[in-house]
């Protein structure tokens, strides 16, 4: 049987100059699920986005059914029955469940849109793919699975019969990861095909039929799943053996370096976002925070740095209260911040590398003739730190937005790791960039660390945090309910336990974040 | 180097002003019974006489004020309009002193500029000090306070400075002395053209070299970067506020004082305006502004001598200029070209990870 | 106070707020739509007042007061129109080529004035045509109210008819849904298949008309005739309007109502011996006060500490 979808030499570049895809050829056979695997970074997101019309490929074709076909838009890929769901729920907050299912293809009545006969149409979608779900409300209330479930009614309305999931599990919980893959497997069975997109392989090879393995904007490999393990896909996605272990010796933490106390603060509607949570970070030690998304850690993350102002408690850093201080004052005092929103909060996109190396550094004296700014000073400095941390450009003066994810995040680890700061907050701080640089930033995390550093670092990686960190807190609905001492002796399904809710520590073992 | 960035910039701003210059030519032969004379007229009219160059220098002091007040309000980010108020109010202001203290002459000069200089740094503050304590939109609320400047002027002029032997509504006259002086002869040029010199040098290293310069260009570009950087953001855009309407109103003190007789404005001048067509042209760089400011002296001057001489109306040079700079912020223009040069050098320089 | 308190409490002086009113609604409901969209147009000034011009010029040339609506209304749109293709097709920064078109317009209509009539200032020389008032059957002979609800221009009935009509647009009709949707998420409704670019521009189009309907009214229902810069600022004080109605276009609505007021409040101060500069000056002071203590209340709490 001829396959369903092929996509033959795939090029696709981006306005930085990145290939993000480089002659990619892929397959997908009717009523498979195809998995689609890489690292961060590898151009699996690109090639979808290519195939489902967002996103025009520079060169290359697309077959569906063996007639080429050109997609200049979602529209004309949801005509020939592709679905997508994205890694970010494409949702409308203030519109209900059935508005959103509905969106672009409403039933009417007179100049209208028929409400009633909307709402029923996506009862039934729901009962008949057993995706339940109430279709009055409001998808900004709905919790994360659900918006997913949203999100595949949604295709599935549209007539989809090729789903294309991207990296769907990164949200859930494993729990709730479980119900999709049944689901997923329900769909099989009524003739649906299915692209999953993931960097996690146990899941990859529980769930799919083949796999691609694509690095570094190049297709590697499509094999059949039952035909490898786990260790064999992992040497594809990387390109050499790496077990995903770090050379670390083990942790000698001194004294408490970021203290915190009962910390509360609350939103808008009055919910206690962090409710109580009292944590401390010594001196040589990677405490490593875990949680599903939305559970606290972002808030949490912007109440140390200042970025918010807590309802109640405190926090401590070298021994002084930051009651009242800014991010400003904060730092001053020895911290420093990788935070995860780095293409807003990290960097001014259309300023120089060197503007963007020395924002933090506005009072070292050591940029400065007198009273103006040394071009020559601001110039070796940058050059250092580009050379130390392997940035690569063309020169200082490049406009920052012109470079590679990966090498915009060196230019942010780069300049907040060169401030002598003994509390390094870091945030999501591989998140999306190539292996390599990962690689490297990890290396200098654990460098700081063995200096005296105290590092905490937030991750929705359960791999890296697992790899790096000495001790994990974990947070649900703005609370701990774990506080692992012993990061090698935990299972992936007890922390998911945790991070669900499921399970939770007594007080005292939860104590020991604040007290060991 | 330059980055190539900013050849861009600089090939958009040139293609802008060729096709907007172009629809002028088209408009003029199309509403024209004399297109030739008028095209003549506004590309050389200045030209033609000392006297008509002399007007150019002179208007381009006074829009060198307002470009470099607004490009530093511009490069903070803040989209504050107060310019063309603070400059109506630095001039009322510098006219009600000159008229109405009595004081040694060249002391007088100084103390009715520097007082026309804070009142315009007062009328930008209040947009910038509700934007950063209270989160109200700058734009709207400058452009508001443009319009209570006007009334508010008028009735000091009508109620406290009106000359009543004078057969207009006008302030006294300011005596000769506390003038700035006219150093060339058969033009207007005044010493306040030095005065503007140093201010843009000034601005030039203050921008670019000094903390707070910088500290204004980050807040600019990314206002949550800045906070996170550790940049006094609220202070930072406080200051740039302060500092551009400072220059509005200094630039409308000189101005009066270099070019009036007496204070007679009962509308906004639109040199304000003016201000912010040259800060788009010259991108908030201060080194551009003394450019820009020409370009478009000369342009204006150009088209009131094509106005008097042929029958063509001077308005024709607001649409023209308006279209300008409409498309020199089109992005678009080059962006495919750029995009195309981009892939090309980052091909050369082989795949980056 | 009392002398105020007596004029305010009058028939006359409320019919004058809600004749005053119409236009910045107008402006207000034109600055809902392409908001709503999510784009800031600050342009609805520029178009009103090029509508307001064309109106005059196109009934002065037809001898037809209904085909100068038309006309304003059609330049209302064009004019939103520019807007549309420089801000989404040409990615021109929305707020320079809103000012950039505010300009436009203040230069392009005193050309045009001077082209037709060799005056720069008003359009006396154009025999231009207003916009009849309606009395309203049965409601004009009810006392007080008859005096306050019948008898308004035309296009004050239209403009208070298109806040409701909105109202329900929005809600209920499949564009409407759209413009809501790519004002809030514009990447779900790219990636539901349809073009934001395309919804924002009818959202614009919509606006121009509106913007068209206010400049029609200022030149040939609240004055007779075009003059420069007629507009004043309303188009601004609509952006105020509609920040603090929150994009709901009832409470859109009731704000345009409070500057209607603060207006009328300003034409018949003068009434009372206060001299005009100072009334004149009521408004815009009144829309500073409006905006700084409506945004401060937004921010309340959870004000992050920049």
């Amino acid at each position: 049987m001829p396959d369903l979808i092929q996509m033959k030499e795939i090029s696709k570049i981006y306005g930085n100059g990145i290939y993000a895809n480089r002659h990619v050829s892929f397959s997908v056979r009717e009523g498979e699920i195809h998995a689609l695997v890489g690292e961060n970074g590898a151009g699996k997101s690109t090639l979808m986005k290519v195939l489902y019309g967002l996103e025009k490929p520079d060169s290359g074709e697309i077959l569906i059914n063996e007639k080429p076909v050109t997609f200049s838009s979602p529209q004309d890929a949801m005509k020939m029955g592709i679905g997508m769901v994205h890694q970010h729920f494409m949702l409308v907050g203030s519109l209900t469940v059935t508005e959103n299912v509905v969106l672009g293809y409403e039933p009417m009545s007179g100049i209208f849109i028929d409400h009633n006969k909307a709402r029923q149409k996506v009862m039934q979608l729901s009962e008949s793919f057993n995706l339940k779900i109430d279709p009055d409300i409001r998808t900004s209330d709905l919790a994360v699975g659900l918006k997913q479930k949203v999100e595949i009614l949604k295709a599935l309305y549209r007539g989809a019969k090729i789903l294309i999931l991207d990296e769907p599990t990164a949200v859930l919980t494993p729990q709730e990861t479980e119900e999709l893959f049944t689901q997923l497997k329900s769909l099989k069975k009524q003739g649906f095909t299915v692209i999953f997109i993931s960097h996690k392989l146990k899941e990859v090879k529980a769930i799919s039929d083949r796999i691609s393995v694509m690095r570094r904007g190049e297709m590697i490999a499509t094999v059949n799943t039952q035909d490898v393990s786990e260790h064999d896909i992992s040497e594809m996605m990387v390109g050499s053996n790496i077990t995903g272990k770090i050379e670390k010796e083990k942790a000698n933490p001194k004294e408490s370096y970021l203290e915190i106390k009962n910390l509360v603060w609350h939103d808008n509607n009055k919910k206690a976002v962090v409710n109580g949570i009292s944590l401390t970070v010594r001196s040589g030690e990677i405490v490593g925070i875990a949680g599903v998304e939305g559970n606290g850690q972002d808030e949490l993350i912007e109440l140390i740095t200042g970025l918010k102002a807590p309802d109640s408690g405190e926090i401590i850093l070298l021994g002084k209260s930051t009651n009242g201080k800014k991010i400003r004052q904060r730092r001053k005092m020895g911290m420093a911040y990788i935070p995860s929103d780095r293409m807003t909060l990290g960097i001014a996109r259309e300023m120089s590398i060197e503007n963007n190396i020395i924002s933090t550094k506005l009072d070292d004296k050591s940029i400065y003739n007198t009273i103006f700014l040394s071009r020559q000073k601001i110039k070796s400095l940058s050059k250092k730190l580009i050379s130390d941390f392997n940035i690569k450009c063309r020169s200082e003066r490049t406009e920052i937005g012109m470079l590679s994810g990966g090498n915009i995040q060196k230019v942010v680890v780069a300049r907040e790791f060169s401030s002598n700061s003994k509390i390094i907050i870091a945030e999501q701080p591989t998140r999306g960039i190539d292996v390599g640089a990962a690689e490297f930033i990890h290396k200098k995390l654990i460098e700081l660390r063995d200096n005296g550093c105290a590092v905490l670092l937030v991750s929705a990686d359960l791999d890296e945090l697992k790899k790096l960190s000495d001790s994990i807190v974990v947070l649900y609905n703005g609370k701990i309910t774990a506080y692992i001492d012993d990061v090698s002796d935990v299972s992936d399904s007890d922390l998911g336990n945790y991070m669900l809710g499921v399970k939770k520590q007594s007080d005292e073992e939860i104590g020991r974040a604040y007290n060991a | 180097m330059r980055s190539k960035t900013w050849w861009f910039n600089i090939a958009t701003t040139a293609l802008a002003i060729a096709i907007s210059l172009t629809l002028a030519f088209i408009i003029i032969f199309i509403v024209s019974d004399q297109p030739l004379e008028a095209i003549n007229s506004l590309l050389l009219g200045p030209l033609s006489s000392v006297r008509n160059l002399g007007t150019v220098i002179e208007m381009m002091i006074t829009v060198s004020f307002t470009g470099l007040a607004v490009s530093i309000m511009f490069q903070a980010g803040q989209f504050n309009l107060g310019a063309e108020g603070a400059f109506f109010l630095g001039a009322l202001t510098a006219a009600a002193v000159a008229t109405s203290l009595h004081l040694p002459p060249l002391i007088l000069t100084v103390i009715s500029i520097l007082t026309g200089t804070a009142v315009g740094a007062l009328l930008c503050f209040i947009p910038a000090i509700l934007r950063s304590r209270l989160n109200a939109d700058e734009m709207v609320s400058s452009l508001m306070l443009n319009y209570v400047a006007l009334y508010l002027g008028i009735y000091i002029l009508n109620n406290y400075l009106r000359d009543p032997d004078f057969g207009m509504l006008a302030s006294f006259r300011i005596s000769q002395e506390v003038k700035l002086t006219q150093f060339i002869s058969r033009t207007r040029i005044h010493t306040g053209v030095f005065i503007i010199a140093a201010l843009l040098i000034m601005a030039y290293f203050f921008i670019y070299k000094t903390k707070t310069g910088y500290s204004i260009r980050v807040v600019g570009q990314n206002i949550k970067f800045a906070n996170y950087s550790g940049i006094k953001v609220h202070a930072t855009i406080v200051i740039s506020q302060i500092i551009g309407g400072a220059i509005a109103g200094m630039g409308g003190a000189v101005e009066l004082l270099g070019m009036y007789e007496r204070f007679q404005w009962t509308a906004l001048p639109g040199y304000g305006w003016d201000g912010v067509i040259i800060a788009i042209l010259a991108r908030n760089n201060p080194q551009f502004i003394p450019i820009a400011a020409f370009f478009l002296s000369y342009l204006r001057i150009g088209s009131s001598i094509m106005a008097r001489l042929t029958d063509v109306p001077y308005e024709l040079i607001t649409v023209i200029q308006s279209i300008m700079i409409i498309l020199i912020t089109a992005t678009a223009l080059l962006g495919r070209l750029k995009q195309r040069m981009i892939i090309k050098e980052a091909i050369a320089n082989g795949q980056d990870s | 106070m009392d002398r105020i308190l007596n004029l305010v409490f009058t028939t006359d002086f409320i019919s004058s707020v809600i004749r005053v009113t119409t236009p910045i609604l107008f402006a207000t409901m034109a600055v809902l739509m392409s908001e709503r969209a999510g784009v800031v147009n600050i342009s609805v000034e520029g178009a009103m007042l090029i509508s307001s011009l064309m109106g005059v010029v196109g009934s002065a040339y037809t001898g037809s007061a209904w085909i100068g609506l038309l006309i304003a209304v059609l330049s209302g749109i064009v004019y939103s129109w520019i807007l549309a293709v420089f801000h989404l097709r040409l990615n021109t920064n929305i707020v320079l080529t809103g000012i950039a078109l505010n300009l436009l317009a203040s230069g392009l209509t005193v050309f045009i004035l001077f082209l037709l009539t060799g005056d720069k200032g008003v359009s006396t020389a154009l025999p231009s045509k207003v916009l009849p008032n309606v009395s309203i059957p049965l409601i004009k002979n009810i006392p007080i109210l008859g005096n306050i609800i019948s008898g308004q221009n035309f296009l004050t009935y239209i403009a208070i008819l298109s806040v409701f009509v909105i109202h329900i647009f929005l809600k209920r009709t499949r564009l409407g849904t759209y413009i809501r949707a790519a004002g809030e998420a514009p990447e779900a409704v790219e990636t539901a298949g349809k073009s934001v670019k395309s919804i924002r521009q009818k959202a614009l189009i919509i606006s121009g008309a509106l913007a068209g309907c206010g400049g029609a009214f200022m030149s040939m229902a609240y004055l007779s005739m075009f003059t420069k810069d007629m507009i004043a600022g309303r188009g601004f004080i609509a952006l105020a309007a509609e920040a603090m109605g929150k994009g709901n276009p009832i409470l859109s609505f009731v704000v345009s109502l409070l500057f209607g007021f603060a207006d009328a409040l300003s034409n018949n101060m003068q009434l009372l011996s206060i001299p005009s500069e100072i009334t004149r000056i009521v408004p815009y002071l009144v829309t500073i006060f409006a905006l700084a203590i409506y945004s401060g209340r937004d921010l309340t709490k959870k004000k992050n500490p920049i």
